[in-house]
């Protein structure tokens, strides 16, 4: 089912991304977007991901793209609504689109994907999962997980709807803002290290910080250079 | 009946084996499957039934604030079918799109605001494990679904080839932008106070007494419980915030050009919405499916804890209380609709950049701030948990972060554990051990 699922969205993301490129309305192609970045975030949900894909629906589809389509309706006349390219800009894209997927391509197969695989099988209890080869380990869509956590029973009882592996990122990615890891700084074999006492992040608390202010920066920078026309009617009079 | 309640143990109730007829039925598929249709039969009445009712209700409340009647005759009396009078009316009429529409969009509309609508009720707990899907980031991701229901709404206006439509669509995309700020920011303020964003968790740490309530937890949340609903009723394009079907200016808004059941869509949407966002302000601020009283919540938690009857009852009181409260925060915006005149789309612009956000910044610098002035001065963080102690899953934040220091293998216990939500009060103290068992150090 996780397979199958995966396939699924995966084919829904590209396709949505080529109907992106293909289509000639400007709000089509943002629907389009929405649907590609909607199975996107269904892929993270599948890789139990949770938050990262409750993430991608807030920020890129409920936000960036309702602001996308804002922009066009403020927009939209003339040149703007329909997009019609020349065939030298399709050459050009094309190249930069190619050059981007060989970029892309080569990274993936240069990855030692196996080793990466027994690495998260650690970590995930292997035994526990019947098929964890791909870059989906669990296999996880709410709802029918369960026909794949047969390992269940032997577990001496399970609590609550979900399994213990599955939509619990949240609290692990807050408590590594702040350098608290727990899949590192506190495993079990982290004790033997030869440092003698396990060693704790640092966080990404004040990077987190920087990047904000850096967004206000630019907020304000925006809020000025809109305002400017205003400001000389004021020096003016 | 009983199996139905306990959704949390749908499955293993399946696996278990059941009686004769249905044992046939389940061994077509997995039990999983089987839950998974189980489980959106119920999220499904949970989205229709409210809206069947509120639609009424709207009709009727409406009627008697004008000083009318409202309807009278389907039904019976009160005319308490009238929404089904009005669904079959609706289903029987002509599906049209304008010459001008971008047909496919028009058409795709309704199903967007629908569907993220629908979707939003997987991850509201409708009673003590009562969820469909239980997850740490539940409020995060519920917020996230219901925002891209205004998705569906500009595209309707947009692609409607109308100008009443355009302007409707492009109102609600304007004050949507704008006030998902300040509704983000309140909804933070409970988050903060229970550390969690787990829908279940925060109610359950509102447990024992509505002096535990969060909106009775200092007078920040007390005003930020409002700020809320308000933001609620604009984000749900209430009265007096309903600038994008503007029915005196615009016709019908966003809606304009529709017809027959994709219409109706977006109004089984709209008061899906009203009705979620009330059960969501209830499990923030006004303790969820608790009642309040000490007493009642006491032995309620008591009986669950020693038997699955009790936990039953539990289950279903708790949900027709969450149901209660919902209800009656959907009567008051019923109520506001018909009581207050709709503001200009500066005045609602300006009274969510000039007044909601800043409003809703202090009461959440407030709100953070409390508890430390209230240790420095009192000495405890709450005013009157010692009296009235929450009696359900809460864990004492310094109680959690000792555990971590003690031994790393039950860090990630705590946290595993914390973090199953929908479970069960009387198995408190042994899933402790179980969890230590079955996590053995790894995390995810």
């Amino acid at each position: 089912m996780g397979q199958a699922l995966f396939y699924l969205y995966a084919f829904i993301a590209c396709g949505g991304a080529i109907a992106v490129v293909l289509s000639q309305n400007v709000v089509r192609m943002a629907f389009w977007l929405v649907i590609s970045l909607c199975s996107t975030a269904l892929l993270f949900f599948l890789l139990d991901a949770d938050f990262v894909g409750a993430t991608q629906l807030l920020i890129y589809v409920g936000g960036t793209v309702v602001l996308l389509i804002f922009g066009v309706m403020l927009t939209s006349s003339g040149p703007y609504r329909g997009i019609q390219n020349s065939p030298g800009e399709m050459v050009q894209s094309g190249i930069i689109g190619l050059a981007f997927l060989a970029l892309v391509s080569s990274t993936v197969f240069s990855v030692d994907w196996s080793g990466n695989n027994t690495l998260l099988a650690k970590s995930l209890n292997a035994e526990s999962h019947e098929h964890h080869g791909h870059a989906h380990p669990h296999d996880h869509e709410h709802g029918d997980e369960h026909g794949h956590h047969d390992h269940d029973e032997d577990a001496t009882v399970q609590y609550g709807y979900n399994a213990p592996s599955s939509g619990n990122t949240t609290r692990s990615l807050g408590a590594a803002l702040l350098g608290v890891r727990f899949d590192k700084d506190y495993q079990p074999e982290a004790h033997g290290d030869e440092h003698g006492d396990h060693s704790v992040s640092t966080g990404y608390l004040l990077p987190f910080e920087i990047v904000s202010i850096h967004l206000l920066v630019v907020l304000v920078g925006a809020a000025y250079l809109a305002r400017a026309k205003r400001r000389v009617d004021v020096r003016n009079v | 009946m009983h199996w139905f309640l306990l959704v949390t143990t749908v499955e293993n109730w399946i696996k278990s084996g059941s009686v004769w007829p249905l044992n046939l039925v389940f061994g077509l598929a997995p039990a999983g499957v089987w839950a998974a249709i189980l489980h959106t039969a119920m999220v499904g009445a949970f989205f229709g039934l409210p809206a069947f009712v509120f639609i009424w209700a709207e009709r009727k409340v409406a009627g008697r604030i004008q000083d009318r009647l409202g309807p009278t005759r389907v039904g019976g009396r009160f005319g308490w079918l009238q929404s089904l009078a009005d669904g079959v009316k609706l289903i029987q009429k002509e599906d049209l799109a304008p010459n001008a529409a971008d047909k496919m969009l028009f058409r795709l509309a309704p199903y967007i605001v629908v569907v993220s609508s629908f979707a939003a009720f997987m991850f509201l707990p409708f009673s003590e494990g009562l969820v469909a899907v239980a997850m740490d980031a539940g409020l995060f991701i519920a917020l996230a679904v219901l925002s891209v229901e205004v998705l569906g709404i500009v595209l309707a206006g947009y692609s409607s080839g109308s100008k009443w439509s355009l302007f409707g669509g492009m109102r609600e995309a304007a004050q949507m932008v704008s006030y998902e700020v300040p509704l983000g920011i309140t909804a933070v303020i409970p988050v903060v106070m229970a550390g969690t964003l787990n829908l279940g968790e925060i109610v359950q740490i509102q447990s024992g007494g509505a002096q535990n309530w969060f909106i009775f937890s200092n007078p920040f949340t007390f005003f930020a419980f409002f700020v809320f609903f308000t933001v609620t009723l604009a984000s749900n394009k209430r009265a007096p915030f309903d600038l994008a079907e503007a029915e005196s200016e615009l016709v019908g808004g966003f809606h304009t050009e529709y017809s027959g059941m994709r219409w109706s869509f977006f109004f089984l949407a709209e008061y899906a919405s009203m009705f979620f966002v009330s059960a969501l302000a209830a499990i923030l601020f006004l303790g969820g499916w608790w009642t309040g009283i000490p007493q009642i919540d006491n032995a309620l938690a008591s009986l669950a804890e020693s038997s699955v009857g009790g936990l039953y009852l539990l289950r279903v009181f708790g949900m027709k209380v969450l149901l209660v409260k919902a209800g009656l925060m959907v009567f008051v915006q019923i109520w506001i609709r018909w009581t207050l005149p709709r503001l200009r789309i500066d005045q609602v612009m300006t009274t969510c950049l000039k007044y909601l956000v800043p409003m809703s910044c202090f009461l959440f610098l407030g709100a953070v701030l409390w508890p430390l002035v209230l240790v420095t001065v009192t000495g405890q963080t709450t005013l009157h948990k010692t009296w009235f102690p929450p009696v359900g899953e809460r864990v004492p934040v310094p109680a959690r972060v000792e555990q971590h220091h003690e031994t790393p293998a039950e860090a990630d216990s705590a946290t595993e554990n914390e973090s199953s939500v929908s479970t069960t009060i009387r198995a408190e103290a042994n899933r402790a051990v179980a969890t230590l068992d079955s996590v053995a150090g790894g995390d995810q």
